[in-house]
């Protein structure tokens, strides 16, 4: 909130060259800011808690399907991921405090572990997908299909229920939503260390690092859901 | 920014910078606001040519001028043009995007860039919506309900282009919600405390609060109707063990707040319009302020009314037909304030207060039919009916649009820096009022003995009626035309405006007409409420409808 101490402030040619015309000081901007990043992240979670609802609903309603379809997915590799997740978490914390204190090496280096975990975690479910997809495990009418042939389907598949293309369905809507958010914050944190090596932080102005790291504590979170409600239901 | 100087920020916004590309990336809240106007009007005629055309062909029984499915894309249109690229974004994105920052004492709102990418976003969403014409034309209805949206394989491309269009349309809405609600809490000037804010903020803060939070729904929506569409996937189809109740309950989830998000933002407008036209502070203004805001709650837990007749539980069916009723209390409390403001008031019948008058009268009789379709019973017997259909346009029509219209005539000597011809502008106001009545009071009547929605056909009992409503609309469409001839004139041919028209205390009422490129040439410091009409000096008062340089 702007405060009446910031009122004769108006003139903006007085202020660092980050601080933009419309804002009276660099406080305001920071919290403006920041305050546009959390409602963004209210967004986020509404656009998921539909998926969620969804997942609820069709649980209850064919619980046998999800528990049956659930042993078709790797769990040593989805627990693998959910490390390297919390792990890139803390990364990007670390990078948002080395900021605060100005250290600009110290940055780039927690930075580029951050992109370097989101990169191992689409690694990790590059393989996961690319097993599902040999195996037919896909969604809807391309169940039971291996590389979307349709005519050859695996007999292990009429052991699992009918419904369980709506199983794979949702798990690759939810977990490919999800990774897409991934790619969207390694773009992020890219541009962020982009913008780092370029010496456009210090420890007055570091908005960009906090946002970027926020938003991606927000995709680490939807995983920290994701994950168990997928893999661990048995 | 910084590369403008000082001079430039200082001058009037229409000619501070020159050349397309001053336009086309601007970052400027009021020539976004205004490329928004232009776009949202050219959406309320193409929506309004295609209503012409649906009443034309009702105007007598049996076939008039189009076949059976035509009729069905007819309407499709006209829904899915007017409420997702006329109504939705018309007042916060045209005129709440030219007035909130001026209102707030602010330069701009605080995500400029977003805003611009808001306008982009909205005309990528609309051009995807407007090529499912082109592959043959939806003909689902603006609902897109499962499982028809899901059964003609023909449909697939223009289905899924329609969704993709009206899913894109929601991030724009959702930009826009987002840089109101920051702007709101970071930007006010000093002094400007929460209540000494205008209700037109409190409005567009309630509204934003909805579009921030449902719109995403929507989207997930339509991202698994598409993924249901593609790939079968088995959640929404019931010949895939779907359900396609649970679409409905998802669609509702966003589009009954979507309804809060088109009616808000005219209540928003009409409490600044009673509040000039008769110079007294709003009565109970915290009560009116504290509804914006009851309302978006209720939005959100009143969704399956629509829903009554589609099979959910009684209980269900109970329980949101009880909350339901609790929108009239804020509704209420904002008609009946309103009404106790014009008590005593020193009223003036300029034009922009004939509209708020208008949305008076035609709000109460769109709420109060509401408790009709509220209550189980009657809502069975009334369900899917020409009843529903007027309900809702006196609500939409009577309350956004008429309120949508108010604005714009209150607001266009600021926006534009010009005055339009007063008589002309009545005579608009008039012709629309009528010809809204006369379309729509028919249309309650026909309801209630009967008539379904949606048919292109009808019995041969319901034609001196339907007559009466098709005439009406063409009364409707020569107010609205007349008051489009009536802008466009004072464009050409309007005298330059003077700052304060009105004799409002309003704080967009001091700047300049039109206003500077950064709004205000020293940020204000804010004393009073927004109407506080009381404690004003009498120069403050004068209405200046002229600037003074004008022929006198």
């Amino acid at each position: 909130m702007s405060s009446p101490a910031d009122a004769t402030a108006h003139d903006a040619h007085e202020h660092p060259s980050y601080v933009q015309h419309h804002f009276d000081t660099a406080s305001q901007q920071y919290d403006t800011a920041k305050l546009g990043m959390w409602v963004f992240i209210a967004t986020e979670i509404l656009m998921f808690g539909g998926l969620f609802v969804a997942y609820a609903l069709m649980k209850a309603r064919e619980p046998n399907v999800f528990i049956a379809g659930h042993h078709y997915l790797n769990k040593e590799m989805g627990a693998l991921n959910t490390v390297v997740l919390l792990f890139s978490s803390l990364t990007a914390a670390l990078a948002v405090r080395s900021s605060q204190l100005g250290k600009r090496n110290e940055t780039s280096a927690w930075l580029v572990t951050t992109i370097l975990c989101a990169c191992v975690f689409l690694v990790v479910k590059y393989f996961e997908y690319s097993h599902k997809i040999e195996e037919g495990l896909l969604p809807g009418r391309y169940f039971g299909h291996p590389f979307f042939d349709m005519s050859a389907a695996p007999a292990f598949h009429e052991a699992l229920p009918s419904q369980a293309n709506m199983f794979f369905g949702l798990y690759f809507i939810m977990t490919g939503l999800h990774g897409l958010h991934v790619v969207i914050g390694m773009g992020i944190l890219s541009w962020v260390l982009l913008r780092n090596i370029r010496g456009e932080f210090s420890a007055e102005y570091f908005t960009a690092v906090d946002l970027g790291a926020l938003y991606w504590h927000l995709v680490d979170l939807v995983w920290i859901y994701l994950f168990p409600l997928l893999y661990l239901i048995g | 920014m910084s590369t403008i100087d000082e001079a430039t920020l200082n001058t009037n916004y229409l000619t501070a910078t020159k050349g397309w590309k001053s336009w086309a990336f601007t970052l400027d809240h009021k020539r976004i606001g205004l490329m928004y106007l232009v776009f949202v009007l050219a959406a309320f005629l193409a929506g309004g040519i295609f209503a012409l055309l649906v009443r034309t062909e009702l105007m007598s029984h049996g076939p008039t001028i189009v076949s059976g499915p035509t009729y069905n894309k007819l309407f499709t249109l006209h829904g899915a043009i007017m409420v997702f690229l006329f109504i939705i974004p018309s007042i916060p994105a045209s005129l709440g995007n030219f007035i909130l920052p001026i209102q707030l004492g602010a330069k701009d709102v605080a995500f400029p860039k977003l805003n611009l990418l808001s306008f982009y976003v909205y005309l990528c969403g609309a051009t995807l919506t407007l090529l499912s014409i082109a592959h043959g034309s939806v003909d689902t209805g603006w609902t897109f309900y499962t499982p028809y949206s899901l059964q003609d394989p023909e449909a697939a491309t223009k289905v899924l282009y329609m969704t993709c269009g009206v899913f894109v349309l929601g991030f724009s809405s959702i930009l826009t919600g987002l840089n109101f609600l920051v702007s709101i809490h970071k930007l006010r000037a000093p002094g400007l405390t929460w209540t000494r804010l205008p209700l037109f903020i409190w409005g567009m803060y309630a509204t934003s609060i909805m579009q921030v939070l449902a719109t995403p729904v929507l989207a997930i929506t339509l991202l698994m109707l598409v993924f249901e569409r593609v790939f079968g996937l088995g959640i929404f189809d019931p010949k895939l063990g779907g359900d396609p109740i649970l679409f409905q309950h998802f669609f509702w989830f966003y589009s009954h707040p979507a309804v809060y998000i088109m009616i808000v933002p005219g209540m928003a407008v009409v409490s600044e319009l009673f509040a000039t036209f008769s110079r007294r502070v709003i009565f109970g203004y915290f009560a009116v302020a504290m509804s914006s805001l009851g309302l978006a709650l209720l939005g959100f837990i009143v969704w399956a009314h629509h829903m009554f007749t589609s099979g959910m539980s009684e209980f269900a069916n109970m329980l949101f037909s009880a909350l339901t009723f609790l929108v009239a209390i804020p509704s209420g409390v904002k008609v009946f304030n309103w009404t106790a403001t014009l008590y005593k008031g020193s009223i003036s019948f300029a034009p922009p207060m004939l509209y708020a008058l208008a949305f008076l009268f035609l709000f109460t009789i769109g709420g109060l039919t509401g408790l009709f379709l509220g209550t189980l019973n009657t809502d069975i017997h009334l369900h899917d009916t020409y009843f529903v259909v007027a309900h809702f346009h006196y609500v939409m029509m009577g309350g956004t649009v008429i309120g949508f219209i108010g604005g714009l005539l209150y607001w266009w000597p600021k926006m534009t820096g010009k005055m339009y011809h007063f008589g002309g502008a009545t005579v608009g106001a008039w012709l629309t009022f009528i010809g809204f009545n006369v379309t729509f009071l028919t249309q309650f009547v026909l309801g209630s003995r009967g008539m379904p929605r949606r048919y292109y056909d009808y019995l041969p009992e319901f034609e001196s009626l339907h007559r009466v409503s098709t005439i009406g609309s063409y009364i409707l469409a020569s107010g609205l035309f007349t008051t489009a001839a009536v802008l466009i004139h004072s464009l050409a041919k309007g005298r330059a405006a003077g700052r304060n028209p009105w004799g409002s205390v309003a704080l967009e009422w001091k700047t300049q007409t039109p206003p500077v490129f950064q709004n205000f040439e020293q940020t204000p410091i804010i004393t009073k409420g927004p109407y506080d009409y009381h404690l004003a000096s009498d120069e403050e008062l004068v209405e200046d409808l002229y600037a003074p340089s004008a022929a006198e």
